[in-house]
């Protein structure tokens, strides 16, 4: 028996049909086409004539036995069918009518206007897709037909089970996990590229670099990024830059697309190689909603190639600002330098002029003409005393001293030449010139006569030619 | 110190970072002040060198051709190639 949910194209299944009881065999099941149905109802009638029933079903009784027949086939109500489209028609109403065909049977399909306007695009004749829906019988036409809910391509949902195994098994293996992404090198000198060289999304890229940091070299590893031979050619432009010399990240880049545009970058192999890939990467795959496994395993993701390139290298202008900033710092904190060293200098001045010798000599001399000044004191008083003293002395002196006894009438004499005192008579001669002190001089003079009236020595004569 | 790399062969990384490592030291503040200068004139001289590689820099476009032995060649590719 085919799998329950696909139509069976080689006859009706009917079971239980009431009246009819039919057996079911396991191979080959009994080729039943309306016709044969009707031949059969013509047996029964038969039979139910001999049985005295109805005679007589009426195409509308038939028909509507026949829907309710298959609409009671819990297989026929949610199926999937796949098949090449063809006699497509939408008319006025909107609604879509087509055939769905196989090499050994057709089916017509209706979808109602309001499915039918869901429908990203229409499908072409030709085309593999599969439909959704489920089976019943348009009466008025005496057709069976497909009610479809769903149409879609025939590629999706194999591409979407696809997707899922990757995610799954490339989730298990821990190739999205977080930390194993790495840091982005600040200032990439060589940026690989996989892209395809005719895209818009590469001369985005080219610019951005060009504009914010033209100091780097990009280096292009050319690839289609879409069809059948994307995916090979992707993992060899990964492989290729990788073993280049020294790139220091690779963007892997492409422009917006479908969902089938965008296949590629969700095989197994390339988003093993992006993982994989010894320089960082950073994905610029333009997509709005759907989820792309590169992403996941790329070290960042951006959402076009432009925010890529973004991504991946500094803003001139930014660095331009910078390095003012650190000139500008260079500056300050050298002049601040500066002032702080100068300051320090003056503070040792300060300090030197005050611990100079200088200042121990003024201090010294300050003592020293202190102490002379006191010295001068000293001795001035000094000096003062002994004029005190000799003043007085001079006074005693004085009033034991000759000239009171000059001044009452007494002479001093003595001798001319020696000035010897004389105090004896013996110590002249008449004629010998003595010098006479009286209290206000001196004169000389000459002994004239001599007279020994006081010598004890003396002996009493005449005075009888003494010499 | 510093190893005095020619300035003409440094990178703009290298050069910028070293213009960042000679600002720090200065802040540090514990330079001689023969030593202070000489950083101070290295660190203009970066600066300097910083700025011209941003301003006369053009972005160097090559591409990646498959060469006889199956190794990649870098060649230099045009942006208006077809």
């Amino acid at each position: 028996m085919q799998p329950c949910g696909s139509l069976c194209a080689k006859g009706l299944l009917l079971h239980d049909a009431g009246r009819l009881d039919l057996p079911l065999q396991q191979r080959g099941q009994i080729q039943l086409t309306l016709p044969s149905v009707l031949g059969m109802l013509r047996l029964v009638k038969t039979i139910s004539f001999l049985d005295q029933q109805t005679p007589y079903w009426s195409v509308t009784e038939i028909t509507s036995y026949i829907r309710q027949s298959l609409e009671s086939d819990y297989r026929l109500q949610d199926i999937w069918i796949s098949g090449e489209v063809s006699n497509i028609s939408r008319p006025a109403s909107g609604h879509l009518y087509f055939t769905i065909k196989d090499s050994g049977a057709s089916l017509r399909c209706v979808m109602w206007r309001s499915q039918a306007a869901q429908l990203a695009r229409l499908p072409q004749t030709g085309e593999r897709m599969q439909a959704h829906g489920h089976i019943s019988v348009y009466e008025a036409g005496g057709t069976y037909q497909l009610y479809a809910d769903t149409l879609r391509a025939a590629g999706e949902g194999e591409a979407f089970r696809e997707f899922l195994r990757v995610k799954s098994l490339l989730e298990a293996e821990g190739l999205f996990e977080a930390e194993r992404k790495r840091d982005l090198p600040v200032f990439p000198q060589r940026i690989g590229i996989v892209a395809s060289p005719t895209s818009a999304g590469l001369q985005d890229v080219l610019h951005v670099l060009e504009r914010r940091f033209p100091l780097a070299t990009a280096i292009l590893s050319p690839t289609p990024v879409q069809g059948e031979e994307a995916p090979a050619k992707i993992v060899s432009a990964i492989e290729a830059l990788n073993s280049a010399l020294a790139i220091d990240v690779i963007l892997i880049v492409r422009g917006g697309g479908s969902a089938e545009d965008l296949r590629a970058f969700n095989a197994e192999d390339v988003v093993r190689a992006i993982a994989g890939s010894t320089a960082p990467t950073i994905t610029g795959i333009g997509h709005e909603t759907d989820l792309i496994l590169a992403d996941f395993a790329a070290d960042r993701r951006a959402p076009t190639p432009s925010a890529a390139a973004e991504v991946a290298v500094p803003d001139r202008q930014a660095l331009y600002v910078n390095i003012y900033e650190q000139r500008l710092a260079l500056k300050t904190i050298f002049q601040e330098g500066l002032r702080g060293k100068r300051k320090m200098l003056e503070q040792c001045m300060a300090r030197l002029r005050f611990a100079s010798p200088r200042v121990r000599i003024a201090n010294a001399r300050q003592r020293v003409d202190d102490h002379l000044r006191q010295l001068g004191i000293v001795i001035s008083h000094h000096i003062d005393l002994h004029r005190q003293e000799i003043s007085t002395l001079s006074r005693t002196l004085n009033a034991i001293g000759p000239a009171k006894v000059l001044a009452r009438g007494y002479a001093l004499v003595l001798q001319k030449e020696d000035h010897t005192i004389i105090r004896s008579v013996h110590q002249v001669k008449t004629g010998s010139t003595i010098l006479v002190n009286v209290s206000d001089g001196s004169f000389d003079a000459a002994v004239t006569g001599i007279d020994h009236a006081l010598d004890e020595k003396a002996v009493y004569r005449t005075d009888s030619g003494l010499e | 110190m510093t190893k005095k790399k020619s300035m003409q062969n440094m990178s703009y990384e290298e050069a910028f970072q070293e213009l960042e490592t000679i600002v720090q030291q200065l802040e540090s503040g514990d330079l001689p002040l023969e030593e202070s200068l000489d950083f101070f004139e290295r660190g203009q001289s970066l600066g300097k060198y910083c700025s011209d590689l941003l301003e006369k820099a053009e972005l160097t476009l090559k591409k990646l051709a498959p060469s006889e032995n199956g190794a990649f060649a870098e060649v230099d590719f045009l942006l208006e190639e077809e």
